[in-house]
């Protein structure tokens, strides 16, 4: 292998360089902090010649979504980026790419959702399109950001479903770090051409996508039985089930490729022996690490779970890896207003009817860009240890 | 494509006649040609054809005369409006 190519990068030039390696072929988004500079650097790549793509100038990012779902129909490799407000204007589209079954690739630069306002990060925007039927991956570092988009395209265009490359804004986004950059004649080895579904180009055969859908199945003109509406909805979540699989294997090829690994479905870190697992999604879980070691230095057996997965939910991964613990905190920066924190309520149901009942705590955490220290989370585990914990879900280091 | 993904993933049509199922029985209103004012017939030739041209459920031959399918006319009414002569008008269906 030739010497390792190793740039300081920020989260959204991360992102930026890992569409222009993957060579996608139409680029559309709408600017919005702190996700602006991943359009920007993509319309510089395409306007010097580095990227032969079209680059779309569009009015918003319903719009931008909207493009990036024709290209891909038609057959181009499309990539967006977005946070927040922005995310949640397109959400028409967001729930209309995953129906449509576009292979569409989204790095969101997750932000907290006014109102009112804010730019900083939390993860509220992109858990709320939990249910549009998208994948959604969570990335722990800046190289987990350019490996995975690499991987979502790999992924999304062999399950057609589309997917959302999440990492924190402001925290990942505008950290500088160093990122081994692969060899884009490497990539092209890994990653096939976008065969579409059908040729929509093709004027012979026109067809009419996503016409209107009854609930009960029908004869197309030539006599072939069309799926009902929840016929196509029951193969959507298949394909998203099936993404549980292709997931870890396309992570396991970049890794005997690139030698190293996001984890696939879970990062797990001294799970292994451990009786306390602080678990949690984004960069919230290099910060656990941290914590976890503290801990381990005052003779608590404690561990760290990321998950980088959270749609489709590897449940079976979750129970594989917390089945000899005995405390789960659950870190996590979003509220299910009314209830706890989402990612707190799947891991709670994944464990149902299993052997295995850890005391499972939710901590709310770093909402809207409050910090959040290692030292927070190890006092949080501690406090959850020793059984000092009376509210339920704990908001951490607020005090107004 | 995954082998494991059942097919078809998505919705999708070819346009064809009765593509969008047997929609005749959707009609209030039943287009009837009057072939004394079409100017295909009078003239005997495949000329004006707009109503072939216009609907939307592809129910209308380019022929002369032209035809209307009504077990997939859904009676929208689209055909009359567009002809230039109003040969086609639209009358009641008269109920079961």
């Amino acid at each position: 292998m030739s010497k390792k190519n190793i740039q300081i990068l920020s989260g959204t030039e991360a992102a930026a360089l890992a569409a222009k390696l993957c060579k996608v072929e139409v680029v559309a988004a709408y600017p919005i902090t702190p996700q602006s500079k991943i359009p920007e650097k993509l319309s510089k790549y395409v306007e010097k010649g580095e990227l032969k793509a079209e680059f779309v100038l569009v009015e918003s990012e319903h719009s931008a979504l909207g493009v990036c779902i024709s290209a891909s129909l038609a057959g181009a490799r499309a990539f967006t980026a977005t946070c927040a407000n922005g995310l949640l204007y397109m959400s028409e589209q967001v729930h209309w790419a995953a129906g449509s079954r576009v292979p569409v690739v989204m790095c969101v630069a997750n932000r907290g959702v006014g109102a009112p306002w804010t730019i900083l990060n939390d993860q509220q925007d992109t858990i709320s399109q939990r249910d549009a039927g998208w994948i959604q991956l969570y990335c722990r570092n800046n190289q987990e950001i350019l490996d995975t988009v690499i991987q979502a395209f790999i992924i999304a265009e062999e399950l057609f479903v589309p997917i959302m490359v999440c990492f924190d804004g402001f925290v990942l986004s505008h950290t500088n770090m160093p990122v081994e950059v692969p060899d884009s004649d490497d990539i092209a080895s890994i990653i096939p051409p976008y065969k579409p579904v059908l040729d929509i180009t093709d004027s012979k055969h026109i067809v009419n996508i996503n016409p209107v859908t009854f609930s009960t199945p029908r004869p197309s003109a030539n006599g072939e039985i069309q799926p009902s509406y929840m016929g196509l909805r029951k193969r959507l979540n298949e394909a998203l089930i099936l993404a549980l699989t292709t997931i870890p294997r396309v992570d396991a090829l970049f890794e005997k490729k690139f030698n190293r690994t996001t984890g696939g479905l879970l990062w797990e870190y001294m799970v292994e022996d451990a009786e306390v697992i602080l678990l949690s999604m984004g960069s919230l879980t290099s910060e656990a690490e941290v914590a976890a070691d503290a801990l381990r230095q005052n003779n608590i057996k404690a561990g760290v779970i990321g998950v980088r997965c959270y749609r489709p939910f590897p449940g079976e991964a979750i129970r594989k890896s917390l089945q000899h613990a005995d405390y789960v905190a659950v870190f996590e920066k979003d509220i299910s207003y009314g209830h706890e924190g989402a990612l707190c309520s799947d891991i709670k149901s994944a464990l149902y009817g299993t052997s295995s009942q850890p005391q499972i705590m939710g901590f709310i955490a770093g909402i809207g860009g409050k910090d959040v220290k290692a030292r927070e989370l190890q006092q949080a585990t501690m406090d959850l240890i020793d059984g000092r914990i009376t509210e339920s879900p704990v908001w951490i280091n607020l005090t107004v | 494509m995954n082998k494991n993904l059942r097919k078809p993933i998505w919705a999708a049509s070819t346009l064809a006649k009765g593509e969008g199922g047997a929609t005749g029985d959707w009609r209030s209103h039943r287009p009837v040609l009057n072939k004394e004012k079409c100017t295909v017939v009078l003239r005997n030739k495949p000329v004006c054809h707009l109503c072939w041209l216009y609907c939307p459920e592809i129910v209308i031959s380019r022929t002369i005369p032209p035809e209307i399918d009504l077990l997939y006319c859904k009676g929208c009414g689209i055909c009359a409006k567009e002809c230039p002569v109003d040969a086609i008008s639209m009358e009641l269906e008269e109920k079961d």
